[in-house]
């Protein structure tokens, strides 16, 4: 078995962040567009905790955990969007939401 | 004094015999109308009486004028108005109601209240059977009232206001019979032609007023002869041709004598009245009383010596084949009228007067006379159908050739002594030229005698014409009439009386009672041309001779055609130049000319010709020509204004303004193929954008 490096910490982030991408870019469902989205965030946390240990000092921790707290306040604000949305369309079908269209 | 601090009395007798007949005479008896209207102008007569030898008196033969005004009108205190004239004298406008005595209108009172009185008188027998009788002697009165105010006058406004109704009368009574048309159009026609006279005199008037100041007689006199103005001043000959334009319609000269054989539609006593005695002499009057501006104008003088002489021989000329008794005379009326306006111009003022002054007597009397003719006749008046009344109506008979005589100028009667003074000074005077003045005077005085004797050998003489009905009914007029008919007569034999000269060794007291008001008589410009002397002595005397002859030959000749005329007797003119007595017979087609040029009555299709044709084709020309070009130019205006419109809608606004709106709008249109609306669009464009980022920089 070869040793886990930090890279394969960072591949799987940046697995995890195209994954996340695909997913805003090409889902309808709109909760999914904000899980997709968590997903991208996360992988950051990830990646920030990968050069944490590689550093040997707790900063990519503590950003991290800024970057959870913003991705809370982001998810709720999301959903009220989303929530709000749903209210004058009643879909949730992101393809739907083009009212800003010419 | 009394008489003459009351002369303003004089006019008003008649007006009240006038301002009686107005209100209350249509209940008033006959008897009290004659009493009333004949007796004020009787009171009227004896008062000029009176008055006029108070004057003599007044005057001890200075010839001052006396004065009296009793109303004054404008002008504060001494006449003067509060603006200044640009000349920086103070404007002055004295038309006060003033009366003036002097001997020149003593004459005129005297014979206008007497002759009145006398033809008053007369028609009491006249108009005894006529309808209309407060009437008639109501204006008759009120004619009286504006002559006489019109020869009292101090001033040309009141002589103007005496003018003008002297027209309103002759207006009045020459209408008298105003059911029938011709009488009312006579009537018409005497008063506008009478108006076209009345602005020139107005004119004349105010030009008097505005050069020199003042429309008072004695102002203007006295700044005439001062001596400050030059002899041909302009304005002054301007006003004094004015002047004669009124002149020549109230006194029917050429070319406004034309109402004046209509006015003879008129009761006869109105002829004789108004178209004889007095009013037609009023534009005499007139002129005399400017001698002093005339004497400053020569060649308004000599205007007038023409046309005086020209109108006499005219109206002579068409006198001689007029069949109407009355017409014949106003023809004759118009001519000695001539006469009167010849003397004036030619500087021989006492002369004129002195014609004027016989001329009322006989031709009132001749007038007189034809009505009595007419009476007697049963209202004929065409000598046609006359004849043979010598024996009949002997005493109109006897006063109308006593008439005749005195016209024709047969001394010792009154036409003899003026009208020859007349000829002597038209011979004599510098405008006499070649003495053709003389000449046309001495035709006129020829042609007189033969038309007047015509008048009488057709009328008395010779077989009788008329119809046995009317021959039966001949009878001679009542004692009123023909006693008026003797009192002229007198006059007519003993008038000329007062003026013999001083070469038939009379002492010519008119002349001399006339002397100073006509002082500057011999200025310069008609100083006569031979000096005083014996030499000149046998002249007068060779031309009295060839005048009378004239007279006689004249009167022989009358004799030789009419004196036996019986039924369809030959008038010797139309035998022998037929075309000359059609012109003669038609008054030179005179009338039928100012038809065709002045009334506008006359049309070819829809167009009038003369002058009011002319004010047709001018109007016509400033509504099509003038207005039309007026129209198009506002055409034009509102062509460039829609021009202008136009471009600044389509090419400022459209091009300038909206062409890069609509522009930029194009360019819109593939901006707006990005704008979806969708969020994972918008989301796919940043993420490319930052792959394209990180690509640019790991290749760096």
């Amino acid at each position: 078995m070869a040793e886990i490096t930090t890279l394969h910490y960072l591949v799987v982030a940046a697995a995890l962040f195209v994954l996340g991408v695909i997913g805003v870019l090409t889902r309808r469902n709109v909760v999914i567009v904000l899980m997709s989205i968590e997903l991208i965030l996360n992988a950051v946390n990830l990646n920030l905790v990968a050069f944490s240990r590689m550093w040997g000092n707790l900063h990519g921790q503590v950003f991290a955990i800024f970057i959870t707290v913003d991705a809370a306040a982001e998810a709720a604000v999301g959903l009220g969007i989303l929530i709000s949305f749903f209210r004058n369309k009643e879909t949730i079908n992101v393809d739907e939401i083009d009212l800003l269209k010419w | 004094m009394f008489f003459l601090n009351h002369i303003w009395l004089i006019p008003l007798f008649p007006a009240f015999g006038a301002a009686m007949m107005f209100f209350f005479g249509r209940r008033l008896q006959k008897a009290t109308v004659s009493a009333v209207c004949v007796g004020v102008v009787v009171l009227a007569f004896l008062f000029a009486c009176f008055t006029v030898v108070e004057y003599t008196h007044f005057a001890h033969g200075t010839g001052r004028p006396f004065e009296k005004i009793v109303y004054t009108w404008l002008g504060s205190g001494d006449g003067h108005l509060n603006f200044v004239k640009r000349d920086g004298r103070l404007a002055s406008f004295n038309a006060d109601a003033g009366f003036l005595l002097d001997p020149l209108s003593s004459i005129w009172l005297l014979f206008v209240t007497g002759v009145g009185m006398v033809i008053h008188i007369y028609s009491v027998g006249y108009m005894a059977h006529e309808g209309g009788y407060y009437r008639f002697f109501g204006y008759m009165n009120l004619f009286m009232f504006t002559m006489l105010l019109l020869i009292l006058a101090n001033n040309y406004m009141l002589l103007f206001v005496g003018w003008e109704g002297v027209g309103l009368c002759s207006y009045l009574l020459i209408g008298f019979y105003f059911h029938r048309k011709s009488a009312s159009d006579a009537a018409s026609k005497a008063f506008i032609v009478n108006r076209i006279g009345d602005a020139g005199f107005i004119l004349g008037a105010l030009a008097l007023s505005w050069y020199l100041g003042s429309f008072r007689f004695i102002d203007i006199n006295a700044l005439a002869h001062s001596g400050h103005f030059a002899i041909g001043d302009p304005v002054l000959t301007a006003a004094a041709l004015l002047l004669f334009v009124g002149a020549c319609g109230k006194s029917a000269q050429i070319p406004l004598y034309v109402w004046l054989p209509d006015a003879m539609e008129g009761p006869t006593p109105v002829s004789a009245l108004i178209h004889a005695a007095t009013m037609v002499t009023a534009g005499v009057y007139m002129v005399a009383r400017s001698n002093a501006v005339y004497m400053l104008a020569p060649t308004a003088m000599k205007t007038v010596a023409i046309i005086g002489a020209l109108t006499a021989v005219f109206a002579a000329s068409i006198a001689l084949v007029q069949n109407d008794i009355k017409r014949v005379l106003a023809y004759s009326t118009i001519s000695q009228l001539g006469y009167m306006f010849l003397a004036l111009g030619v500087g021989a003022f006492a002369a004129g007067v002195f014609h004027v002054f016989t001329h009322a007597f006989f031709k009132a009397l001749l007038f007189l006379g034809a009505g009595s003719v007419i009476h007697a006749m049963s209202g004929e008046q065409d000598m046609r159908y006359m004849g043979d009344l010598r024996g009949r109506i002997s005493t109109t008979y006897k006063t109308m050739l006593i008439g005749t005589l005195a016209i024709a100028g047969i001394p010792p009667l009154a036409g003899f002594f003026s009208k020859d003074e007349i000829l002597w000074q038209a011979w004599r005077s510098a405008e006499g030229g070649f003495p053709y003045l003389w000449l046309i005077g001495f035709g006129t005085a020829l042609m007189t005698a033969f038309y007047m004797a015509r008048l009488i050998f057709l009328t008395f003489w010779g077989q009788p014409r008329m119809s046995h009905e009317v021959e039966h009914h001949v009878h001679e007029s009542p004692k009123s009439m023909t006693g008026p008919l003797v009192v002229l007569a007198i006059g007519s034999v003993c008038a000329g009386w007062l003026g013999v000269p001083a070469s038939f060794g009379g002492r010519n007291v008119f002349g001399k009672f006339l002397e100073p008001v006509f002082a500057q008589e011999v200025a310069a410009s008609v100083a006569p041309r031979e000096p005083a002397g014996e030499e000149h002595r046998g002249l007068e005397w060779t031309l009295m001779v060839l005048s009378v002859g004239a007279a006689v030959v004249g009167g022989g000749w009358a004799h030789h055609y009419y004196a036996k005329a019986g039924k369809d007797y030959p008038e010797p003119i139309a035998v022998d130049a037929p075309p000359l007595y059609t012109v003669l017979y038609n008054k030179y087609f005179v009338d039928e000319a100012y038809d065709y040029v002045f009334t506008g009555r006359r049309k070819i299709g829809d167009v009038r010709l003369g002058a009011m044709g002319a004010g047709q084709a001018s109007s016509w020309f400033d509504a099509k020509i003038i207005d039309g070009t007026v129209n198009d130019v506002g055409w034009v205006t509102r062509a460039v204004a829609t021009l202008s419109t136009w471009w600044d809608k389509w090419i400022i606004d459209g091009l300038g303004v909206n062409g890069p709106a609509i522009l930029a709008r194009m360019m819109s249109y593939p901006a707006r193929l990005f704008e979806w609306g969708l969020v994972q669009w918008y989301a796919l464009v940043m993420i490319a954008g930052l792959l394209g980022f990180g690509v640019y920089y790991v290749w760096k």
